[in-house]
């Protein structure tokens, strides 16, 4: 058997992982206005060469939406999953590196959050902030740093009785130096990792939350929209409505949660070497 | 035992605090929605053919204009008297409500919980001891698979097979349409629990059976593991022997943090299967601005999974000397 090299082939599927994604994302962009045309001459037709994906009730060309459905949902969760890391990274270092009293306000407000369903404090964050593309944002951005604000608090803790850092403080550096010059850059691959490990669940939330009806509103074409709305015609024998946008996203889904698994492999020092 | 005692009821301090602290996040949330009650319920062609006096009296039935800090002390001391409000989409107490819809997810919700905990132990354990080969690379790919799947499409696409294709499970509901209640057997509802249930324990499976998984690869490659090899006992024997009551404390914490993960997912797999449920509850509640309903489902799902994380902090010591004596000295 050919011996593969892992950090090799790590990188050859970071290069076509990203690759993928941006062509998605590129072509949802271009395609958002194809998306919306509808024609009543070709409605309900199923999948064939022309239309792969088939067309729906309004003749909407499925392939179209669901390519912008996949853009749109790439872009929200690279947005939110990139706030709620900062959140988690200010939130884990507040936590660790300001005292006992800091601590123990950030605990609390981890536990509080990690207290409600998911599901039920985006949708009530979307609902204080009106639905919307804005609601789902803040709500998934909101609700996500908890469990990387818990790795990076416990990383910090360990940190602080490294040699270098308690070097650092008996020469007087002061606590916000230490901080930035000394403990970011260690914490670089734990975010790293955990940021991009966000992106799936991120991406899944706001799909869910989009199908429940807080979200996104029915114009846009959103991949949570496309299913909610295939639900109807399911009964009717319209299974392509909702198999192949709800493949696709698993697949964008995939991609990214291979993407971070293969990345912390390598940057933890453990399992580098394997 | 005392400090057994006084460990336990600081928890249960800190988690009335939590509770307080959940239902302020939460009236804080629907009181800041820019979202008008009357306009979504009532509708605007409606609002503009009321009298002033119809719209002054419906405002106060959905607490518009009242000021929120007194909104808020006024429930929370109905609450410590054990009422929390009435529903103003149901128009009965929210109590009522929560518990005739609890009583229909219960079940649900146990089944799925029992049945992804045991089916994500076993499936760790297995693909912890066996890493590498080949019912390793299977497990970890069906974790993976499900991981990045939407709840609600998984449930869309069991719909689609089971009730759609093949036709032998109902499409939704708990109950058949339009019987009566006496006529309603046990067998009726297990055959509307089933779609739900399976999607449930479908998903749960996936995070239990990877943390698994981790920790067993880890007791695997320990040196106590080690020495057990070289004394000659059978790998089955390790993974038996020290193997599962090494992964029994993770697979504790796993088991109760997963409460809300399953509790969201119901929230979406009723929402397909328009199970009438406490998660479809929620929904509706949320789509009406139904304040007091939500603020109820809200705390008492909080409730449930800090009793949770409550259990398995008591379990921990059960199970584990050395954390029992640790619990002590804190």
């Amino acid at each position: 058997m050919k011996v593969t090299n892992r950090r090799r082939s790590t990188l050859w599927l970071i290069v076509f992982a990203v690759a993928v994604l941006a062509a998605v994302t590129v072509a949802g962009i271009l395609l958002n206005g194809q998306a919306m045309e509808s024609d009543f001459a070709r409605k309900n037709l199923m999948p064939c060469l022309e239309y792969p994906f088939g067309t729906d009730w309004m003749g909407r060309d499925m392939l179209a939406r669901t390519l912008a459905g996949l853009s749109l949902s790439i872009r929200i969760g690279l947005l939110t999953a990139a706030v709620s890391a900062c959140i988690a990274l200010v939130m884990g270092i507040v936590s660790a590196a300001m005292g006992r009293w800091a601590d123990s306000v950030v605990c609390f407000c981890i536990d509080l959050v990690m207290g409600i369903p998911h599901i039920l404090l985006v949708m009530l964050i979307s609902i204080a902030c009106g639905k919307g593309f804005l609601g789902v944002v803040t709500g998934v951005a909101l609700s996500h740093w908890t469990s990387l604000a818990r790795v990076i608090r416990g990383e910090v803790m360990q940190l602080r009785q490294a040699p270098y850092i308690l070097a650092a403080q008996k020469l007087g550096v002061r606590r916000w130096d230490i901080v930035r010059r000394h403990m970011l850059v260690h914490l670089m691959p734990q975010f790293l990792t955990g940021l991009i490990l966000l992106f799936p669940h991120a991406i899944l939330h706001e799909a869910s939350v989009t199908f429940l009806g807080f979200g996104l509103s029915s114009e846009q074409p959103a991949i949570g929209v496309i299913l909610s709305e295939s639900m109807r015609y399911l009964t009717t024998g319209k299974w392509w409505l909702a198999l192949f946008p709800g493949i696709s996203l698993v697949i964008v889904v995939l991609l990214f949660a291979l993407l971070g698994e293969r990345i912390r492999l390598l940057l933890d020092p453990a399992s580098a070497q394997e | 035992m005392k400090h057994r005692l006084r460990f336990a009821v600081g928890k249960l301090f800190r988690m009335a605090l939590l509770l307080l602290g959940v239902s302020i996040l939460t009236f804080a949330l629907m009181t800041a929605s820019p979202l008008d009650p009357l306009q979504t319920n009532v509708g605007q062609v409606a609002l503009g053919s009321m009298s002033q006096e119809q719209v002054a009296k419906l405002e106060a039935y959905w607490g518009v204009g009242t000021p929120p800090v007194e909104r808020y002390l006024g429930w929370l001391g109905d609450v410590l008297h054990g009422d929390f409000g009435t529903s103003l989409l149901y128009r009965q107490p929210v109590l009522e409500v929560v518990g005739q819809r609890l009583a229909g997810s219960l079940w649900l919700l146990l089944f799925a919980w029992i049945i992804s905990g045991i089916l994500g132990l076993v499936l760790g354990v297995t693909a912890g001891a066996t890493r590498g080969r080949l019912p390793d690379r299977l497990i970890r790919g069906y974790c993976l698979l499900i991981s990045s799947t939407p709840t609600f499409w998984l449930a869309l696409l069991l719909l689609l097979i089971f009730s759609v294709w093949l036709g032998v499970l109902p499409i939704g509901l708990s109950v058949p349409i339009g019987a009566d209640a006496a006529s309603i057997t046990l067998a009726d509802r297990l055959q509307h629990a089933i779609l739900p249930a399976l999607t449930l324990s479908i998903t749960g499976v996936a995070n239990i059976a990877l943390h698994t998984r981790e920790k067993m690869v880890d007791v695997l490659n320990s040196d106590y593991a080690l020495f057990a090899r070289a004394r000659g006992e059978s790998e089955l024997r390790i993974v038996l022997r020290h193997g599962l009551r090494n992964v029994a404390l993770p697979a504790i914490t796993l088991q109760f943090a997963s409460i809300s993960e399953i509790i969201g997912g119901s929230v979406v797999v009723e929402q397909v299967f328009t199970y009438p449920g406490l998660g479809q509850a929620a929904v509706t509640a949320g789509l009406g601005s139904d304040m007091p309903l939500l603020l109820g489902i809200t705390v008492i799902t909080a409730a449930i999974v800090f009793g949770g994380n409550l259990v398995a902090d008591l379990l921990y010591g059960v199970v584990d000397p050395k954390i029992r004596r640790g619990a002590a000295r804190e």
